[in-house]
């Protein structure tokens, strides 16, 4: 006999409907994959990459791990929810499992058990083995999730708590799942205490005192008023499965897609893919990348972060201004709970509003490049802050490097910038030239002081030979002892640039190499947290008032331990600081050519 | 009208009254910041692409904001959008945005 | 009781405004910070528009200080707060001194032009400023390249760290136009051979006298002037100096090299001037200069009462226009303590 009542269809038609929901939309995203991204999943199920993914799956969905280092109390209250409610259907399997009478039981069985069962002291579970086990642990996996509940409304007011400023403005879909989320478990609360109330067992340390209160202040009624809450309980869960598709909360079956992708090798595009649709749908609207935003944070705008954007993709109403009004520093990414690569979808979405830029470059000039083993490449910006370039041209003499200037008499353009506005196929043209260039040369190590290049060259070029940024190179000639050095000890805070940092994950070769030097002084935000300097070529639209804001503000941070000197390993960030900076502003180049004896 | 004997060359004139000046609106809205170039030349100067082909962009632009489009339509093409010349103007003129916008400008007169 | 006025600064609007007010009978202090007073006259060698010695005017400005004026070397303020009746300040020196009217004679500092590195300023061992050129004037020893040699070539770059967002100073410095007009032909003088170059974007030709030195140094001294900012430097082997330019004039980029390159920089307001400001409670304008009370009516009385300001603490001026202002603040300052008890 199938135990069934009517106030288990909205649950249970809602169930459906998700799962038809999750199964349609992730053979489409699976099947709409580049056909060597198909092979990789089709392979990858099978492999033994199943098991890591799985355990990211559980590491992550589940526990949260990303959001407990940002944020204890915030960690906690996704913990509680996902958990504990992963573990309140587990183990109300279970339970159902053992209680129930007949083998077979539909799947709206374990939720609704209480309604179904009553009185279990007679049955040979709680006679045979520990009593009322799961009665206390089902109550104390819903408490679980309860003070969750509580700690998720206690944000609402004072999100600072939880480590986080500002949050995202919802939807009205948001608005709706959220509602029924909340809902869910106070109901469930109710309905299992009324029950267990009324039928006078059943009940754990907390159902059973609730519900024993209840019947004494209800009385007869309690049977009518537990049949209504089953009843809410039931439309709570199925209104909230149907409105998930269409809310941030899609995010939970499509993260765990994007997490089995990712450990299968298929990883984001220059264009538009599938990938990038899963990602976009794996955004949980958490807004942690808010607050990390610097263009919010100082300088007041604050309708372009990445959740912002990603909502404008998903909704299909990308503007210009959303998608050129971005530093590309990657901050958002790194702090991204789920790792989406908001960056370039960025870049994806600036395709559409850089105008036709369709050039073939064909004016480069033919080249003829001197043989040398090293090639230096100083870059575009880098010719404005010559001093960089002195100081390289005396540390390689120094150092006897037999080594080629290669854009001594001007720089064609390594190609990131315009891969900024993104034109990748544009860039193209000039990264054949350059990569001509360098080939040409018969070098074998290529070094450029300049970390937006620097990315380009590893990023972009597919070089046979060596790429180095020339704080690897220099820390290299210095353990090689090519370059003696004369410590002089003056307190140096060290800047990360964007694009050697979080674009290059290089954050040791320059602190390395300051360190033989110089004193390096902590700072409060560094490595993977540090702040963009302003001077961002990935922004087109920002005023020279916004950049300065972002600067100055950056500029306070770094200098907090009162540093005699700012250091930086890019150009770019030189002179944008050097504008405001009181303290003096030099390249590790410089740093090290004036530690050279003589 | 007294005859001079000689006219100034229609094509030569620009003709502030009738010329086309759908771009100088288009920059407007979307960098207005052009407004306040004194065309002192440090862009060009400095100009990446410049060095190897004939890419004037300070006169570019000018000519664009006067209403002289046709024949331009495809300078913006040769900006390798390198950065330099931001980096240099004195009135903070945003050109990578600038060449953009001319860009999606232009396509939009098509 | 005599009223006191304390001037803070030295330099030509000090020591003028010192002697008019010591002229009218009234008591004045006069603090400077350096060891002796005349401020950045001192270092100019020959004045425009007329050419004639800057020691000509410091010895005059000198001269009207009369020993009523008691003047006060080495000393700086390290506070200062508002009184009821005037002001109390302690000197670094550890002094205490009250008063009853403020002048801020602080004068401007000149831009680092290391600032703009592109220009290769303490790269490139012939790029000079302007005030390092006028000191070699002053030196009397003939003007040279870094290796000792005679220039042939000698180029002056306009509006460096002035009217330049990039280094954070929109406005115009007034004096470096007519100063690298003046200084081109001085060079030329020197040296009859030797070709001279000016790089503008503008000639701020604004006063008597000037527009005519212009054209003297055009028609007379065949001063080179070309219209294109100058956006960077580089070197040769030699350390002559290779420009890159846009001749806006023509539209097509130009490129030269220049045995000696002279950069005209601009004023940039003293950090202890805006250190004063914060201390007194002044309006400091956007460009980081002092606010006058009204632009036209009251250009030497700020927003405090007793607080008076003369000379380039306000912005630009040429000295002849520091003499006349710091003149006007004097007068304003005499009257004003007619009118307090």
């Amino acid at each position: 006999m199938i135990s069934f009542n009517l106030f288990v269809l909205p649950f249970s038609l809602g169930l459906i409907y998700l799962l038809y929901m999750i199964i349609r939309w992730w053979y489409k995203w699976v099947k709409a994959l580049p056909e060597e991204d198909r092979k990789r999943f089709r392979t990858g199920i099978f492999s033994r990459k199943f098991f890591p993914a799985l355990k990211e799956v559980f590491l992550e969905s589940l526990i949260h791990r990303k959001m407990f280092k940002r944020n204890a109390l915030l960690g906690y209250m996704h913990l509680s929810f996902a958990f504990g409610w992963f573990l309140l259907i587990l183990f109300g399997n279970v339970e159902s499992r053992i209680y129930s009478t007949s083998h077979v039981n539909p799947p709206y069985y374990p939720i609704f058990l209480k309604f179904f069962i009553h009185d279990k002291t007679v049955l040979w579970f709680e006679i045979n083995t520990v009593p009322g086990f799961f009665r206390f642990l089902m109550d104390f996996l819903l408490l679980f999730i309860l003070t969750g509940l509580v700690l998720a409304m206690i944000k609402r007011g004072r999100s600072k708590w939880f480590g986080m400023k500002r949050t995202t403005h919802y939807q009205l879909t948001d608005k709706v799942a959220l509602v029924c989320l909340w809902l869910i478990f106070p109901v469930r609360l109710f309905a299992e205490s009324f029950t267990d109330g009324y039928y006078g067992g059943g009940g754990g340390f907390l159902t059973q005192h609730l519900g024993n209160l209840m019947v004494l202040i209800f009385q007869e009624s309690s049977r009518h008023i537990a049949y209504t809450l089953w009843w809410a309980y039931s439309l709570a869960l199925g209104i909230f499965f149907v409105t998930l598709p269409f809310s941030r909360y899609w995010h939970i079956p499509t993260e765990v897609l994007l997490i089995f992708f990712r450990h299968f090798g298929i990883t984001y595009k220059k264009v538009s893919s599938s990938f990038t649709e899963v990602e976009i749908g794996a955004c949980s609207r958490c807004g942690v990348c808010i607050d990390v935003c610097q263009l919010g944070s100082a300088a007041h705008i604050h309708d372009i972060q990445a959740v912002y954007f990603i909502r404008s993709v998903r909704d299909e109403q990308v503007n210009r201004d959303i998608a050129l009004r971005c530093l590309v520093c990657g901050r958002c990414q790194e702090a991204c709970p789920v790792g989406i690569s908001a960056d370039n979808i960025r870049l994806i979405e600036r395709n559409t509003f850089s105008g036709t830029h369709d050039s073939d470059f064909s004016y480069l000039p033919a080249s003829n490049p001197r043989q040398a083993p090293v090639v230096y490449f100083a870059g575009c910006m880098t010719h404005l802050t010559p001093a960089i370039i002195r100081a390289m041209r005396g540390i390689l003499k120094h150092a006897g490097v037999n080594y080629l200037f290669l854009d001594e008499a001007g720089t064609v353009c390594c190609g990131r910038p315009i891969i900024l506005s993104g034109k990748h196929e544009q860039a193209k043209k000039l990264i054949e030239f350059n990569k001509k260039l360098i080939l040409q040369s018969g070098a074998h190590t290529l070094v450029t002081s300049c970390p937006i290049c620097f990315r380009a060259f590893r990023e972009e070029y597919n070089l046979p030979i060596r790429v180095m940024h020339h704080s690897q190179y220099l820390l290299e000639l210095i353990k090689a002892g090519k370059i003696p050095l004369q410590a002089y000890h003056k307190k140096v805070a060290y800047h990360d640039p964007c694009d050697l940092g979080r674009g290059s994950q290089e954050y040791d070769a320059p602190r390395e190499l300051l360190a033989k030097v110089a004193d390096l002084v902590e700072i409060p935000q560094d490595g993977k947290d540090s702040l963009c300097c302003g001077g961002s070529l990935g922004i087109y639209t920002v005023s020279p008032q916004k950049r300065d804001l972002i600067t100055k503000d950056a500029l306070e941070k770094l200098t907090v331990s009162k540093p005699e000197i700012l250091a930086t390993a890019c150009p770019l960030c030189k002179k944008t600081f050097a504008k405001h900076a009181e303290l003096e502003v030099l390249d590790i180049a410089e740093i090290v050519y004036d530690a050279i004896p003589g | 009208m007294i005859d001079f004997g000689y006219t100034v060359h229609k094509e030569r004139l620009i003709d502030y009254d009738k010329n086309d000046k759908r771009v100088l609106e288009h920059l407007k809205q979307h960098e207005p910041s052009v407004l306040t170039c004194i065309a002192c030349g440090s862009c060009t100067a400095t100009c990446s692409a410049g060095q190897f082909v004939d890419f004037n962009i300070r006169l570019v632009q000018t000519l664009l904001r006067r209403g002289e489009i046709e024949p331009l339509k495809k300078e913006m093409q040769k900006c390798m959008l390198c950065g330099k010349c931001i980096l240099v103007c004195p009135r903070g003129v945003n050109m990578r945005n600038m060449i953009l916008a001319i860009q999606t400008a232009i396509d939009k007169l098509k | 009781m005599t009223k006191t006025t304390v001037i803070i600064g030295g330099g030509v609007a000090g020591m003028t405004a010192a002697s008019r007010l010591a002229n009218l009978g009234d008591k004045v202090i006069l603090l400077e910070r350096e060891e002796e007073i005349g401020g950045h006259l001192r270092n100019w060698d020959r004045l425009f528009p007329n050419r004639r010695p800057g020691y000509e005017v410091l010895d005059d400005l000198r001269t009207n200080l009369s020993n009523q004026v008691d003047i006060r070397c080495n000393q700086t303020v390290a506070s200062i707060t508002s009184q009821p009746s005037g002001f109390h300040m302690e000197l670094e020196s550890g002094e205490i001194l009250d008063c009853d009217v403020l002048l801020l004679a602080t004068g401007f500092d000149l831009f680092d032009a290391r600032k703009k590195e592109e220009y290769g300023y303490g790269i490139y061992n012939n790029v000079i400023t302007s005030a390092d050129l006028e000191m070699m004037f002053r030196s009397g020893q003939p003007i040279t390249t870094s290796q000792g040699e005679v220039p042939s070539r000698v180029g002056f770059v306009h509006c460096v760290g002035s009217r330049d967002e990039k280094v954070g100073n929109l406005y115009c410095s007034k004096v470096c136009c007519v100063t690298g007009v003046k200084q081109a032909i001085e060079i030329k003088e020197q040296f009859p051979d030797s070709k001279i170059f000016g790089f503008y974007m503008d000639l701020r030709m604004y006063d008597r006298h000037f527009e005519e030195m212009y054209y003297e140094a055009q028609q007379k001294w065949d001063i080179n002037f070309l219209r294109g900012r100058v956006s960077e430097c580089a070197e040769n082997q030699d350390q002559t100096i290779i420009l890159k330019i846009e001749d806006t004039l023509t539209s097509r980029p130009l490129r030269m090299t220049v045995d000696l390159l002279v950069l005209l920089v601009g004023f940039v307001p003293k950090p202890e001037t805006l250190r004063l400001a914060n201390l007194l409670g002044i309006k400091i304008g956007e460009d980081r200069f002092l606010e006058s009370l009204d632009e036209h009516t009251r250009f030497n009385h700020t927003i405090k009462p007793g607080i008076f300001v003369a000379g380039t603490a306000k912005g630009p001026l040429t000295i002849s226009k520091t003499i006349a202002d710091a003149g006007e603040a004097a007068l304003q300052i005499h009257n004003y303590l007619k009118t307090i008890k």
